[in-house]
């Protein structure tokens, strides 16, 4: 069997390049797409150690962090079609309203 | 075998995201994540949590990575976006990643001399997960479907046009 260590360095990498995607991505769509990829990370995180303390509860909280995701995407999906509609640009460039 | 998919599932995991990071086509952008997230139902799979591996492919790369897709498509693409002037910006969050990276592996040091677990019987398995959410987690579940509601009312609220009294 692999070692759950491999899958814990795994998770890891994966939340740092969900950060680096953050942080150099210029549009909203992008952005949100990395905040996806570090839920991701951690679920990988909560499934390895789920398996190896060969409790479910893990996988439990998994299917709970999925279903929040989904709600989370609705909701700011749509708050980026308002900003959209209103600035009719989604770069974050253009929204700097509280720059002063 | 199990070594093989877990290197070749991580590998497309992975190069998918950087593929992501490197290209700058939103379209594309979200297809490299669906790439990446189905992987990753698959090394869920590997883990012994069948049930959740295909929650993931259903949900992550089916519905969610689709609602972003539409939104794509009724955001005006024609302009593109504009180029990347600060170069900076790639140096300074990749030194930040690499930091958080190795902060996060070092911490994780405890967890190497851990022998993997046998695989068990059933483990993981929907009548299982099943139970467990039906009774142990009944409230939470429940608190859920609230929670669900809530962001479909708010998502309509949000976008839907205010009509002129």
């Amino acid at each position: 069997m692999i070692p759950i260590s491999y899958f814990l360095i795994l998770s890891a990498v994966l939340f740092a390049l969900g950060m680096v995607a953050f942080f150099v991505k210029k549009d909203l769509i992008t952005m949100f797409m990395a905040i996806e990829i570090m839920l991701n990370a951690a679920n990988l995180a909560f499934i390895t150690l789920a398996k190896s303390a060969s409790s479910l509860n893990g996988q439990v909280i998994v299917f709970f962090v999925i279903t929040v995701a989904a709600a989370e995407a609705s909701v700011g999906l749509a708050i980026i079609l308002l900003i959209f509609k209103q600035k009719k640009s989604v770069k974050t460039e253009d929204i700097s309203l509280m720059k002063g | 075998m199990a070594y093989t998919l877990f290197f070749l599932l991580s590998i497309v995991c992975i190069g998918s995201i950087i593929g992501m990071i490197a290209t700058k086509n939103q379209v594309y952008n979200a297809y490299l994540l669906v790439l990446a997230f189905a992987s990753m139902g698959g090394l869920f799979a590997l883990l012994q949590a069948p049930f959740i591996a295909a929650v993931q492919i259903i949900i992550y790369a089916g519905a969610i990575l689709v609602l972003f897709i539409f939104v794509i498509m009724m955001i005006n693409l024609r302009q593109g976006l504009p180029p990347e002037k600060k170069k900076w910006t790639y140096y300074f969050s990749g030194g930040i990643a690499a930091v958080l990276a190795g902060e996060l592996i070092l911490s994780l040091k405890g967890t190497f001399s851990i022998e993997p677990s046998a695989p068990m019987e059933n483990f993981g398995s929907p009548t299982r997960i099943g139970r467990l959410l039906f009774t142990e987690y009944l409230y939470p579940f429940e608190i859920t479907s609230v929670l669900i509601l809530a962001a479909i009312v708010g998502a309509i609220v949000l976008v839907k046009k205010r009509e002129k009294k």
